[in-house]
């Protein structure tokens, strides 16, 4: 076994040409996945990487860990095959709006409902890259496309409210460009027991730039992005002008920090379900009045994770009915002997 | 008088609600168990509950048991267990000329009558005796119920026994013991002691009720059959092909991972393999077909035996996940318990029309091995040689069943673990640097398994170039891997038995080649025609892709070639294209097996001609 605490960011890589676009987001995550690998103590040897098809879906790839770059839609299904014969193995999915949101749309929630203890990595970047350029479920409407010319007339998923409906145990949101952000939700990700959903906003610089401005750019992210602070208030703003949210009567309001009372104040809880769903419910699409996008860890709750129960049943039959023995599987319950 | 018979078929037939397949499950556990060789057909509507009372909604359990060889549920029924006139209309045709049907003439009245679609004023009974049937009349309902009169039960629960008044009373017809359904009950029952007693007690009546009313002028006995010397248990398709992978996966010392989704007539598998926990299998019903093979995909790159069954409409779905299995060259296991199609088709009838789709049905050069069942036990050889070639191979294999060996039975003798042969995973070397598409001799990659140190690779759907699996475009490797790949499937032929003449000459006028479940019908009719100095021989192809090595000396051995199939040709088609010969097509769609009859009848036809 290899000793894990030498192992270093480089040692992540491959010797295979990253060929995403010059300037793409994923660059960005790539490097960021790379850094923390070996910070969380495993042996490459036992970290796999399954993806469907999409750009995000080359990562694999880029990683000197085990993987599988499968069909579009599927990385769910085969990395739950896989943590269900191997639960020693950390795995990690990686896929994107147009895998995991269309095609794969039905794995996914099975998934998160059954909550086997695996990752995954949704590069949300809103439009279908590789393809080179159509509308995507999580595009917004009215998008003009190469698909949609006059404007696409598609309501698009709210993947935090997806999830939650879903009942995923993880959730949390980062960007391509907050590589600080996106350390703490990798970790965070990888401790959670469950199924861990992590949407990045992933810039395309070719066929949809500029899509998550209003959260990257310096002119303009701190009014438009709320960062989800364990404990913390929910503030955001300029630091000279700070807003805070509040909850009343189950509707979210934002006001000047200061005006509002101290136990007024919704300070952040990623285990409160309810907040949760108010918190995914922001998502109002960017204009001035919106209140923020949030970012960071919206909800982790600790629950029955599948593959371990599946463990359990296993332990339980053989505990009633011994080992199974090939002999007796052979002759069933009734046999006769002809001599 | 009690008649002494070589074999009999014996239909129990009623509404869904009867409990006619139990009926008949009951009869031939305890046929072989008497030492009989047999064979069995279930019948029954695609409805859970059908209309009560209409011939949609009949249900059918059909046993062919004799001291002879017998290798088909049987042609002409010789006694029809009629529950209610529409069982009497859907099966009378079946009847041999001055057969016996057990008619329980409560089922006869108007009502029953107007629910088959028939005239109130029709008198099937007589109808019945005038066309020269010996028909025994029996109030089964009415005694039943006057059976259970002390019994405290409700009338609906009462009436629930009478399919056991009906087993008593064959049992007593065919001169078998009651003590293995005692037993049976006495497991079922365990902890309803009024439901126990009740059932005892109908089944006892039954059974009186032919000893003690002379209402049969017969009373049959069926030998045991002098089967091989050896141990037996009876055995459907679908356990078979559950118990065959357990014990593939243990002889290859792997884990075995099923998944599937249900879907008729491949559900009981999943059904099977859910309660062998303790033999270490895991089972995961998916949210869809896709999921299932990809979850087992996903197993087999952990180092597992993956397996997903399905039928026509989820092999279809299927079909993209099984390229890519195909691509990544992992051992992956794919059954097909084939059914009438196409789309929904005939959800509960059988047909074997699913060849062209496992032989053919994928896009791109993705050659496949299949491999077809032939009887409900050969289901378990089948389902282990498929597992063997998958592992040592290291590829998906396709294995066609189809409804009608899936659910019908047969006398199994069982063989003892320590004969199964070993079956060995082409691991790599762990002390050696890996590559994941270096082949051997039989350009089989090896199987690296995630969690070794140094091994790790990745894989993927794309093309690639040897021996290092790096994606690769170059016009110039795409066609040498198509050709490796292709090659690799084709070697598997050297490692496979010789094909072998079934039954008949070796060489001559007339061979039937036959796939799957044909086989018994076939056997059957060239036996009877051999018997009559008719020159036909019978040869049955396992390995349907790729053939056996000597398959064309047989072919070429003999003047006409017939294959007989329940689709509209399809192996005729491929053995015309490769081996350039005049095959000719015997084809039935109707959702039936073949008779042994109509394939003797096309054989005299094809001798006239």
């Amino acid at each position: 076994m290899e000793t894990t605490s030498l192992l270093k960011p480089k040692d992540f890589a491959t010797d295979q040409d990253v060929r995403w676009c010059p300037g793409c987001g994923d660059y960005s995550i790539l490097k960021q996945v790379q850094t923390v690998m070996p910070e969380l103590g495993i042996p490459r040897e036992n970290i796999v990487f399954i993806s469907g098809i999409g750009c995000s879906s080359r990562f694999p790839y880029y990683m000197n860990t085990f993987g599988m770059h499968s069909i579009h839609g599927r990385a769910a299904p085969i990395a739950s095959g896989l943590k269900m014969m191997r639960k020693d193995l950390s795995v990690w999915i990686i896929t994107g709006d147009g895998d995991s949101l269309s095609i794969g749309g039905n794995h996914l929630i099975h998934l998160l409902r059954r909550n086997l203890d695996v990752n995954i990595l949704l590069f949300n970047n809103e439009i279908y890259g590789l393809t080179k350029g159509q509308f995507s479920p999580t595009s917004e409407v009215g998008k003009n496309t190469k698909s949609s010319p006059w404007g696409t007339v598609d309501h698009p998923f709210n993947p935090a409210a997806l999830a939650l409906g879903a009942d995923a145990s993880f959730f949390a949101r980062g960007l391509d460009r907050d590589t600080k952000g996106l350390r703490d939700i990798l970790l965070r990700a990888h401790a959670h027991k469950g199924t861990s959903l992590v949407e990045i906003y992933q810039n395309c610089n070719v066929f949809n730039d500029g899509a998550f401005a209003p959260y990257s750019e310096k002119s303009s992210r701190q009014q438009s992005s709320l960062l989800l602070e364990e404990g913390m208030p929910l503030t955001y703003g300029e630091d000279t002008q700070k807003e805070a949210l509040y909850i009343k009567n189950m509707k979210v309001f934002s006001a000047p920090l200061e005006s509002i009372s101290k136990e007024d104040l919704w300070i952040h809880d990623s285990k409160d379900p309810m907040k949760a769903h108010l918190l995914s419910r922001l998502f109002d699409p960017y204009s001035e009045k919106a209140l923020p996008r949030p970012f960071g860890v919206f909800y982790q709750e600790e629950r029955l994770v599948y593959e371990e129960e599946m463990d359990k049943q296993l332990h339980t039959a053989v505990e009633s009915k011994g080992v199974g023995d090939l002999d007796s599987l052979l002759q069933g319950k009734n046999h006769w002997t002809i001599s | 008088m009690n008649q002494i018979i070589e074999k009999a078929t014996v239909l129990f037939a009623g509404d869904s609600g009867d409990g006619m397949q139990l009926t008949g499950f009951q009869f031939t556990n305890t046929s072989a168990l008497h030492g009989n060789d047999l064979s069995t057909f279930p019948d029954f509507p695609a409805e859970i509950r059908a209309p009560i009372g209409t011939v949609a909604g009949v249900s059918g359990f059909k046993i062919n048991f004799g001291s002879v060889e017998i290798n088909t549920p049987g042609g002409k029924v010789d006694t029809l267990v009629a529950m209610n006139a529409a069982a009497f209309i859907k099966f009378r045709a079946d009847l041999k000329p001055q057969g016996i049907i057990i008619a329980n003439i409560n089922g006869f009245d108007k009502r029953n009558l107007r629910l088959a679609g028939l005239n109130e004023t029709r008198d099937l009974i007589s109808e019945a005796k005038n066309s020269g049937f010996q028909v025994i009349e029996i109030e089964i309902t009415k005694l039943t119920r006057e059976a259970l009169k002390e019994s405290g039960l409700g009338t609906k629960e009462r009436d629930r026994s009478k399919n056991m008044f009906t087993l008593g009373l064959v049992y007593w017809l065919y001169n078998r013991d009651i003590e293995p359904s005692l037993q049976f009950l006495k497991d079922k029952f365990k902890s309803k002691p009024d439901l126990l007693d009740a059932n005892i007690k109908v089944l006892k009546t039954g059974y009186h009720f032919g000893e003690t009313i002379e209402l049969f002028s017969n009373r049959f006995t069926v030998n045991k059959a002098s089967l091989a010397a050896g141990s037996y248990r009876n055995i459907t398709g679908n356990e078979a092909t559950a118990i065959g992978l357990i014990a593939a996966s243990m002889q290859a010392h792997l884990d075995l991972y099923y998944a599937g989704y249900p879907i008729t007539p491949a559900s009981d598998i999943l059904h099977e393999l859910s309660n062998r926990k303790n033999y270490g299998v895991r089972s995961f019903q998916a949210e869809d077909e896709i999921a299932a093979i990809g979850a087992a995909i996903g197993a087999s790159f952990a180092g597992s035996l993956g397996v997903t069954a399905s039928s026509g409409p989820g092999i279809a779905l299927k079909t993209e996940a099984l390229g890519l299995a195909f691509m990544l060259e992992t051992p992956l296991v794919v059954i097909n318990v084939q059914r009438g199609g196409p789309s929904t088709g005939l959800p509960t009838k059988t047909e074997q029309s699913d060849l062209f789709q496992a032989i053919y049905g994928r896009n791109g050069e993705a050659p496949i091995p299949v491999i077809a069942a032939r009887s409900p036990k050969d289901c378990f050889a089948v389902a282990f040689e498929a597992c063997r070639i998958a592992i040592e191979h290291m590829t998906p294999v396709i294995l066609l069943s189809d409804g009608y060996i899936a659910n019908g039975s047969e006398p199994w003798r069982f063989p003892k673990a320590d004969q199964l042969q070993e079956i060995q995973p082409n691991y790599p070397n762990i002390e050696e640097a890996y590559l994941p598409y270096e082949r051997d001799a039989k350009l089989v990659r090896s199987w690296a398994i995630p969690g070794t140190a140094g091994h790790e690779h990745r894989l993927g759907g794309l093309e690639k170039e040897e021996p290092t699996g790096n994606v690769s475009y170059e016009p110039e490797n795409h066609q040498k891997m198509v050709l490796t790949r292709a090659a690799k499937v084709d070697e598997i032929a050297n490692h496979i038995p010789s094909q072998e003449i079934d039954s008949g000459p070796e060489s001559g006028d007339v061979l039937i080649v036959g796939w799957g479940s044909t086989y018994g019908a076939i056997r059957t009719a060239v036996q009877n025609m051999n018997k009559q100095g008719i020159s036909v021989s019978h040869l049955h192809i396992r390995y349907l892709f790729p053939f056996p090595k000597d398959l064309e000396k047989h072919l070429l051995n003999f003047k006409t070639v017939i294959v007989p199939e329940l689709n509209n040709g399809q192996l005729v088609k491929i053995i015309r294209e490769k081996f350039l010969i005049d095959a000719i097509p015997l084809n039935k769609i109707k959702g039936l097996p073949f008779l042994s009859a109509e394939i003797e009848d096309a054989v005299q036809e094809q001798l006239k001609g």
